[in-house]
C-alpha cells in the first residue's frame, strides 16, 4: 500500500467512526444552542440551565448541545431544535420562560412555536428559510457556514461534514503544489492589508533551513470586531486544519496560536480542540500516517492591540515587550528566533481546508476577480440586526446595511459607516454603491482591516468619531517611533480642542498635514493607518468640522461643549414630573408657572430627560451652539429662529 | 575584507562597504542625514526617531537610511520635498515634547536637535504644534551626571549603552504610548538602582536629557571680565 492510499485510509477510518457517532445521535430530538460569548452575554447560560432542568423533569431523551454563533448576533440567545418529523428550527431572543415553553410544547407536544421561530434551516412546507429574506440571499456561507451548527467541543462533528478531509489531501501532495493550490486561488489576507496568502507561503517556504514556524494571529483588537472570537469559540477545528496545512506547505513543524488572553472562551475550546486533535491523530506526530508532525501550542496575548502587528507579536512570544520591529527582514525570512515564520490570520487559514476541499478555481468564482472569496464583516453600531454576516467580496454596503443589516435603528437617517476599526475609514452615503474589496475600501480611504463595520446615523458627529478612534490609537500605541507616539497625540489633542468648541480654522489643514505625515512616516501599521479615521472624516464630511470650528455647532449634536438642553414650553404637559425624576443632578426644576426649566450650571447633559420625555409631548429639545438660558421665576418665551431642534424631539 | 559598492548620493560618487547602512555611508562621506536613535556599532536597528529619511530610485517615496543596506548602483537623494516635509515634522514632534530652554541646557552647542535644524533650516521653537510637554523631575541622584526626562527623544542610545555595552542592565523603556520612557526598575531614581554610574549612557546621548553636573555648572560660572 503505497503512502498516498494509507493516508486516505487512515482519514477515512476516523470519518466513518466519527460519522457512526454523530448519526447515532439522530433518531432523538437534539437541541442545539448557542453559548459563545455573544449568547452568554445575552443570557444563554441561563437558557441552557432552563433547558436542561425542564429536559430532566419530564425525563426526555433529547440531546442538549452547547454550540457557537450563527451570526445573528442581535437574536441571541439563539437555539436550533432537530425533530424529527419538522424541519429544523431556528429560535431566537430566548429567555429562560421561552425554553420551558419549547420543551413543554415542542418536544413533550407536538406544537413548534412557531410564534417564536425566526427561520427554518432546510427548505418545507411551513416555514420560511434563511434563504428567504434579505440577509439570506446576500449571505455566502464558506468559513461560517458550520459555526453555530456543529458543536466545537466534539471533533466528530467537524470530521463527520468533511473536516480534516483538506489536510488528508494535502499530506499526500507536494508543499510546492498545495502552495501553487492557494497561490491560484488569489487567496489574499484576512487580517486586514489583503496581502497574497500564496506569495508569503512561498517566501517562507523558499527560505532554506529549519525549524520554521507557523503562528495563527488570534490577536484580534479592533473595537466592534468579533469575527475571530467566533470563529475559534464556534468551529476552532476549521483553524486548526488551516493552520495544520499551512505548516505543512511551508514546513513548519512547530506552530502558535496567539490568541488574547481577553478570549477566555475561546482558549477553553481551542484548548479541547487541540487535544481531541491530538488524540485522532490529527496533530502531534506523524499525523495519519503520513511522517508529518507537528506541535501546535497556545499562547495568550495580555491584551496590547499592537501585537497584532506581527513583529511586535513575534516580540511578545519570545517574552520582551511587544513592540514592532522595522520589516524588512519580513517574518517570513526572519521571524520567530529569527527563523522563516509564517502568520496568517485566524479568518485566512479558515478558508484554506476550503480552498484545497474544493479547489482554486471555486474559490475564484466568488467575489470580485482581484479579492476572490466572501468577506467576514461584524456588524454594529445604528444597525438593526448586529452581527457577523459573510457576504461575497464586491457586494455593496448598500446591500449590507439594508438588507443584511435590516437598516438603521429607529428610523433614523444613514450618516456613514465606520469600517475597518481605527485602522479604516468613515464613508459617507455617496459610497453606498461602492462594491466592498480590498481595493476599492484602499481607494475610497479606509481600509478592509479586520472587517468591523459600525454603522452611524445621523446623531453621530464625524468629529468625536474620529476623535474617538484616535483616542484608541493613541492609547495602544506602544510609543517607540516618533510620529506615532506625538503625532496621534497631537492629532488627538486638535480633536478634542474642535470637540469643545475650542478649534481654530487653520486646525483642519494642520490635522490634515499631520495625518498624511504620520501616515508615511511611521514605523509601523498601527501609525501607518491611525490617521485613516481623521483623514476620511476630513475628505467627507469637512463641513461638519467648519460648523464646530466657525459656529460652535455640533450639526449631530453629540458633542456635549456645544449642546445645551431646553424645555419648550409649549410642548410640555405641566402635570408630568417624568424628567424631574430622570434627572442624576436635580438640574430641572418646576417652574411657578408649572413648567419645568433646566439649570444650565447644574445640567450635566446626560439626555436622560430626553430620553424620559414620554413621546406624547417631546418636549425636552437640545439646542447647538448652546443658549444659555437664565433659571426663571416667571416664563419668559425666546424666539424660536435660532433654535435648532435636537434629535429625540422631531419625530 | 569585504567589497565595496559604488553609490550616487545627492549626485556624488561615494563607495561603501558592502552591507553598510546607507545612513553610516552618507555620513562617512561627509553628506549629512538628520539621525538620533541608530548608533554605527548596534546590531539592529531599533529605526525609532524617523528621522534620517531619503528617496531612493526605484524605492517609494521617502526611506529611512538607516534601514537600508547600501547596494551597488543606489542613486540616493538626501533631500526632496517630501524627505523635507517628514524631517520637519517628525522634527517638530520631537520638539513638542521636549524642554526647550538651550541657552540654558548643558547640551547647547553639543546637541543633535541643535545640528539639525542647523542643517536643515528648521526653527529651534513650537510653530504648528502644541507642546505636550509635562512637568517630569529631574533625577539628579547620580554624583556626575542628570537625567532630565524632560528633554528625552526617546532614542534608545543610553539602553543600548547601558544593556549592550557595558552590561549592565540598569535602565529599559517603561510604559507605553505618550507616557514611554527611559527609566530604572520601578522608575526610582538611578543612584538607587543596579546602575554603576559608569557614564556610558552619557556620553551616547544625543540630547540634553543625560549630561554631566559639571557642563550644566559652566553655564552658570561668572563670565570672566578682561
Amino acid at each position: 500500500m503505497s503512502g498516498t492510499e494509507a493516508v486516505e485510509q487512515a482519514y477515512r477510518l476516523l470519518q466513518s467512526e466519527a460519522k457512526q457517532k454523530v448519526e447515532a445521535g439522530r433518531e432523538k430530538p437534539v437541541i442545539l444552542l448557542g453559548t459563545a460569548t455573544c449568547g452568554r452575554a445575552a443570557g444563554a447560560l441561563a437558557v441552557l440551565a432552563a433547558f436542561q432542568e425542564e429536559i430532566d423533569k419530564h425525563h426526555l431523551d433529547v440531546v442538549l448541545t452547547e454550540t457557537g454563533c450563527m451570526g445573528h448576533c442581535y437574536a441571541e440567545p439563539l437555539a436550533v431544535i432537530l425533530k424529527p418529523g419538522y424541519p429544523p428550527l431556528v429560535y431566537g431572543s430566548l429567555d429562560e420562560g421561552k425554553a420551558r415553553r419549547l420543551v413543554n410544547d415542542y418536544l413533550v407536544s407536538d406544537d413548534p412555536c412557531y410564534e417564536f421561530a425566526m427561520a427554518a434551516l432546510e427548505p418545507n412546507d411551513v416555514f420560511p428559510t434563511f434563504a428567504d429574506y434579505p440577509r439570506g440571499i446576500y449571505e455566502h456561507k464558506i468559513i461560517l457556514a458550520d459555526c453555530g451548527l456543529i458543536d466545537p467541543g466534539e471533533i466528530g462533528h467537524y470530521l463527520a461534514r468533511d473536516g480534516y478531509s483538506g489536510l488528508a489531501k494535502v499530506l499526500t501532495t507536494e508543499p510546492d503544489l498545495v502552495i501553487a493550490e492557494i497561490k491560484e486561488s488569489k487567496l489574499r489576507g484576512r487580517g486586514g492589508a489583503g496581502f497574497p496568502t500564496g506569495v508569503k507561503w512561498e517566501t517562507c517556504k523558499n527560505v532554506p533551513g529549519i525549524p520554521k514556524y507557523a503562528i495563527c494571529n488570534a490577536d484580534e483588537g479592533d473595537p466592534g470586531a468579533f469575527m475571530d472570537r467566533a470563529l475559534l469559540e464556534s468551529n476552532p477545528h476549521q483553524v486548526l486544519e488551516g493552520l495544520t496545512i499551512a505548516a505543512y506547505a511551508v514546513g513548519a513543524e512547530q506552530a502558535y496560536i496567539y490568541v488574547r488572553a481577553e478570549y477566555p472562551l475561546a482558549i477553553k475550546r481551542l484548548r479541547t480542540a487541540l487535544e481531541q486533535s491530538q488524540g485522532w491523530g490529527l496533530l502531534g506526530r506523524d499525523i495519519l500516517g503520513s511522517g508529518f508532525n507537528l506541535e501546535i501550542k497556545l499562547f495568550q496575548g495580555s491584551g496590547a492591540f499592537v501585537c497584532g502587528e506581527e513583529t511586535a507579536l513575534i516580540a511578545s512570544i519570545h517574552g520582551r515587550a511587544g513592540l514592532p520591529n522595522h520589516r524588512p527582514p519580513f517574518p517570513a525570512t526572519s521571524g520567530l528566533h529569527g527563523r522563516p515564520t509564517l502568520i496568517n490570520n485566524v479568518k485566512t487559514l479558515s478558508y484554506v481546508p476550503h480552498i484545497i476541499r474544493n479547489g482554486a478555481s471555486w474559490f475564484r468564482s466568488i467575489g470580485t476577480p482581484n479579492s476572490p472569496g466572501t468577506a467576514v464583516f461584524a456588524l454594529a453600531g445604528k444597525v438593526v440586526s448586529t452581527g457577523l454576516a459573510e457576504v461575497p467580496m464586491g457586494t455593496t454596503l448598500r446591500n449590507l446595511v439594508y438588507d443584511v443589516g435590516n437598516g438603521i435603528k429607529n428610523e433614523r437617517k444613514f450618516k456613514a459607516v465606520q469600517i475597518g476599526g481605527p485602522s479604516g475609514g468613515c464613508l459617507p452615503e455617496s459610497s453606498l454603491d461602492l462594491p466592498i474589496d480590498f481595493d476599492s475600501l484602499q481607494q475610497a480611504g479606509a481600509m478592509m482591516g479586520s472587517g468591523g463595520m459600525v454603522v452611524l446615523d445621523e446623531d453621530d458627529c464625524m468629529v468625536e468619531i474620529a476623535r474617538f478612534f484616535v483616542d484608541f490609537t493613541q492609547k495602544e500605541s506602544c510609543g517607540k517611533c516618533t510620529f506615532c507616539r506625538l503625532g496621534t497625540k497631537q492629532m488627538l489633542d486638535i480633536l478634542a480642542e474642535i470637540t469643545r468648541g475650542q478649534g481654530k480654522d487653520e486646525d483642519i489643514d494642520l490635522l490634515q498635514e499631520l495625518a498624511e505625515d504620520i501616515k508615511l512616516g511611521s514605523l509601523c501599521g498601527l501609525g501607518k493607518t491611525a490617521p485613516n479615521p481623521v483623514l476620511t472624516t476630513i475628505r467627507y464630511f469637512r463641513p461638519e468640522y467648519e460648523a464646530h470650528i466657525r459656529e460652535g455647532r455640533c450639526p449631530a449634536l453629540m458633542c456635549k461643549d456645544l449642546i445645551s438642553y431646553r424645555i419648550i414650553p409649549e410642548m410640555c404637559s405641566k402635570l408630568c414630573n417624568v424628567c424631574i425624576g430622570s434627572c442624576p443632578v436635580e438640574a430641572i426644576y418646576t417652574r411657578p408657572d408649572m413648567l419645568k426649566g433646566i439649570d444650565p450650571d447644574k445640567c450635566v447633559k446626560c439626555n436622560s430627560c430626553v430620553s424620559a420625555c414620554p413621546p406624547q409631548y417631546k418636549a425636552v429639545v437640545k439646542l447647538s451652539p448652546p443658549v444659555v438660558e437664565e433659571v426663571v421665576a416667571e416664563a419668559v418665551e425666546e424666539g424660536m429662529s435660532e433654535v435648532e431642534q435636537g434629535s429625540g424631539a422631531d419625530h | 575584507m569585504s567589497r565595496e559598492v559604488a553609490l550616487t548620493i545627492d549626485d556624488r560618487q561615494v563607495k561603501a562597504a558592502e552591507g553598510e547602512r546607507l545612513l553610516w555611508a552618507a555620513l562617512d562621506n561627509g553628506i549629512y542625514i538628520p539621525h538620533l536613535c541608530d548608533l554605527r556599532e548596534a546590531e539592529r536597528t531599533v529605526a525609532s526617531c524617523r528621522l534620517c529619511f531619503v528617496e531612493v530610485e526605484g524605492l517609494r517615496g521617502p526611506v529611512t537610511s538607516c534601514t537600508l543596506a547600501v547596494s551597488e548602483g543606489m542613486v540616493v537623494k538626501t533631500r526632496s520635498p517630501g524627505v523635507d516635509r517628514l524631517v520637519r515634522t517628525g522634527f517638530e514632534l520631537l520638539l513638542s515634547n521636549h524642554r526647550l530652554h538651550c541657552a540654558k541646557c548643558a547640551k547647547n552647542k553639543h546637541c543633535e536637535l541643535q545640528k539639525i535644524a542647523r542643517e536643515r533650516g528648521l526653527k529651534l521653537k513650537l510653530t504648528r504644534l502644541r507642546s505636550l510637554l509635562q512637568d517630569v523631575p529631574i533625577d539628579e541622584s547620580p554624583r556626575h551626571f542628570n537625567y532630565d526626562a524632560g528633554k528625552c527623544v526617546l532614542c534608545g542610545r543610553c539602553i543600548w549603552a547601558d544593556q549592550e555595552q557595558v552590561r549592565v542592565g540598569a535602565i529599559g523603556f517603561i510604559r507605553r504610548g505618550i507616557a514611554r520612557k527611559m527609566a530604572t526598575f520601578e522608575d526610582g531614581c538611578l543612584a538607587d538602582s543596579i546602575c554603576t554610574q559608569c557614564e556610558a549612557c552619557v556620553k551616547v546621548c544625543p540630547v540634553g536629557a543625560l549630561y554631566l553636573k559639571a557642563d550644566e555648572l559652566r553655564l552658570y560660572e561668572p563670565k570672566k571680565k578682561c
